[in-house]
């Protein structure tokens, strides 16, 4: 690990004072301390906003929620209007990593984190995102694990987080302070395809904070959930993974949100299937075609064609979970 | 006293697991770190530089106090210094392990305000006013922690390297509740693995300490 200078900001002012003179932030740490050690991340300074007040979980005026970004992954879970309302998030959240991060790790830190493509982590290797014009191992490597969606020549490594990927299907917002001020923008636009630039990850200019992450009221009853495929069963990352959020009223599903995990670049919404489903009866046909056009647009590399199929699969069986079969 | 152990920086200890005649692996890693810790200390903190603000911009240590096992201690600690590092290195509480030192094993694993967490993550600097409780602080004098009793009980060990990992996060698990069924317990005790295999000793342990609760 290189030296770095630390400061704990005590208030927000202070934080992006701070960011603006090229301050790196850190919340839980879990993954920026990692990448530290591995000397992938080099920062000169830490700012460290854990006293920020950005804790809260409220239910918006219009009836979604707002998730304060230093809100630890266990106590979001945890949460019962995040249980009760969008238990997809719980489930998400629940199904990462293991409890002691879930502990440190925030939910601003969470969509902040950087992809746990072997060749990234290994400085000796080539990549682009890492050290852009360096080339990409993975290509042409051990690829097994790889995104199949979202690639570029430049990079494939996929985004690691689940609760990303709910909020994706959500359609979230990221609140963000910085020097000029407040904006919002979605979830969407918010993580960054790599294109021929991967090394840019979020659209986050320099001493921007991430205050919060929305999520858009939706109409009730909502049923939602998350299903995650990996290699073992417990504390690993995806392979595949499916967020599933439907509103089914009289006897008809009237809305859809649908994403992707463990496939893409970025957490993949799939509004191909969200359109076969809406104005639909649940029903086991109804399942099978929607998830057939999860894959669509899939490339995949050497050694992970095998998550064409497991995708379409996943996608399919949680539609199944949370939509019933009648 | 500041101390860092950079993996980059520390040549690999060969030497450590030959006979009596080389270091043992202890003092192998004693000796490397009082040697980080004078050049460091040296660079930063022995000379005048905190005098000067300008070079005050460039301090890459700094002091922090917190309370270990009911303690209250004091200490300047290098920025880059884990809770794990300063636990083992700087205060001699050698019961929190080190496997994989990226947060991906347990092994570490202690409570910091009650939470359990990885201390290999956790920079040391950060940890002003927190509480910190280790394996070493669990037993009332000769009376064993209920779950440090349990695992003896059942066997639940071999090795016993990611044993005090184990039983700090069983203490997590069973504050936390999850541990309606072994299931459950198997699932969130899922971040501590044991290498020897003694999962199905290791929740019955958590399952029987929950139970007595």
């Amino acid at each position: 690990m290189y030296p770095f200078t630390f400061t704990k900001a005590a208030s927000t002012h202070e934080a992006l004072n701070a960011g603006r003179r090229g301050g790196r932030y850190i919340a839980g740490g879990t993954t920026l301390v990692d990448l530290m050690r591995e000397t992938v991340e080099r920062p000169e300074t830490l700012v460290d906003i854990s006293g920020l007040p950005l804790r809260e979980v409220t239910v918006t005026e219009r009836g979604g929620l707002r998730i304060g970004a230093l809100v630890r992954m266990a106590d979001a879970a945890a949460h019962p209007k995040v249980r009760a309302l969008y238990p997809v998030i719980s489930e998400a959240l629940e199904l990462s990593a293991s409890a002691q991060l879930r502990n440190m790790a925030t939910i601003g830190g969470n969509i902040m984190q950087r992809t746990r493509c072997t060749y990234f982590r290994d400085v000796t290797a080539d990549c682009n995102k890492r050290e852009p014009g360096s080339g990409c191992a993975a290509r042409e490597g051990h690829n097994r694990t790889h995104a199949i969606l979202g690639t570029s020549e430049a990079c494939v490594a996929t985004h690691p987080s689940d609760v990303a990927v709910a909020f994706a299907a959500l359609e979230a917002t990221v609140h963000l302070m910085g020097p000029d001020g407040e904006r919002r923008i979605a979830c969407a636009d918010f993580l960054l395809r790599p294109g021929s630039t991967p090394n840019r990850e979020q659209a986050i200019r320099q001493g921007e904070l991430i205050t919060a992450v929305e999520i858009p009221a939706l109409p009730r009853p909502l049923k939602s959930g998350y299903l995650k495929v990996r290699d073992r069963q417990s504390y690993e990352f995806a392979l595949t993974s499916a967020a599933v959020a439907l509103h089914v009223r009289g006897g008809v599903i009237r809305e859809a949100k649908v994403a992707a995990g463990g496939v893409g670049t970025v957490p993949w919404k799939l509004p191909a299937v969200e359109r076969h489903l809406i104005g639909e009866r649940p029903s086991e046909a109804l399942w099978t075609a929607a998830a057939e056009k999860a894959a669509e647009g899939a490339r995949p590399l050497e050694h992970n064609r095998f998550k064409v199929e497991l995708l379409k699969r996943t996608v399919e069986r949680q539609l199944r979970i949370v939509g019933g079969t009648k | 006293m500041s101390i860092e152990l950079p993996e980059s920086d520390v040549p690999p200890p060969k030497g450590a697991d030959e006979p009596s005649s080389g270091p043992t692996r202890r003092t192998f890693i004693a000796t490397s770190t009082a040697v980080g810790g004078v050049v460091v200390a040296g660079g930063v903190i022995g000379g005048s530089l905190l005098a000067d603000p300008a070079a005050a911009e460039t301090v890459r240590s700094g002091q922090v106090s917190l309370t270990v096992n009911g303690t209250r201690r004091t200490v300047t600690v290098d920025n880059r210094t884990s809770l794990l590092d300063l636990l083992r290195e700087e205060f001699g509480l050698t019961g929190s392990k080190k496997g994989c030192n990226a947060g991906a094993c347990g092994a570490c694993t202690v409570l910091v305000d009650g939470r359990r967490v990885n201390s290999c993550l956790t920079l040391a600097v950060r940890l002003e006013g927190t509480e910190v409780t280790t394996i070493e602080g669990l037993a009332d004098g000769d009376q064993l922690h209920p779950l440090q009793q349990a695992f003896i009980d059942e066997d639940a060990f071999q090795c016993g390297y990611c044993t005090p990992g184990q039983i700090l996060s069983g203490i997590g698990c069973i504050q936390e509740g999850h541990t309606g069924s072994p299931e459950e317990i198997r699932e969130w005790m899922s971040g501590n693995i044991c290498r020897c295999g003694c999962y199905v000793k290791i929740v019955r342990a958590v399952e029987q300490t929950a139970g007595r609760k």
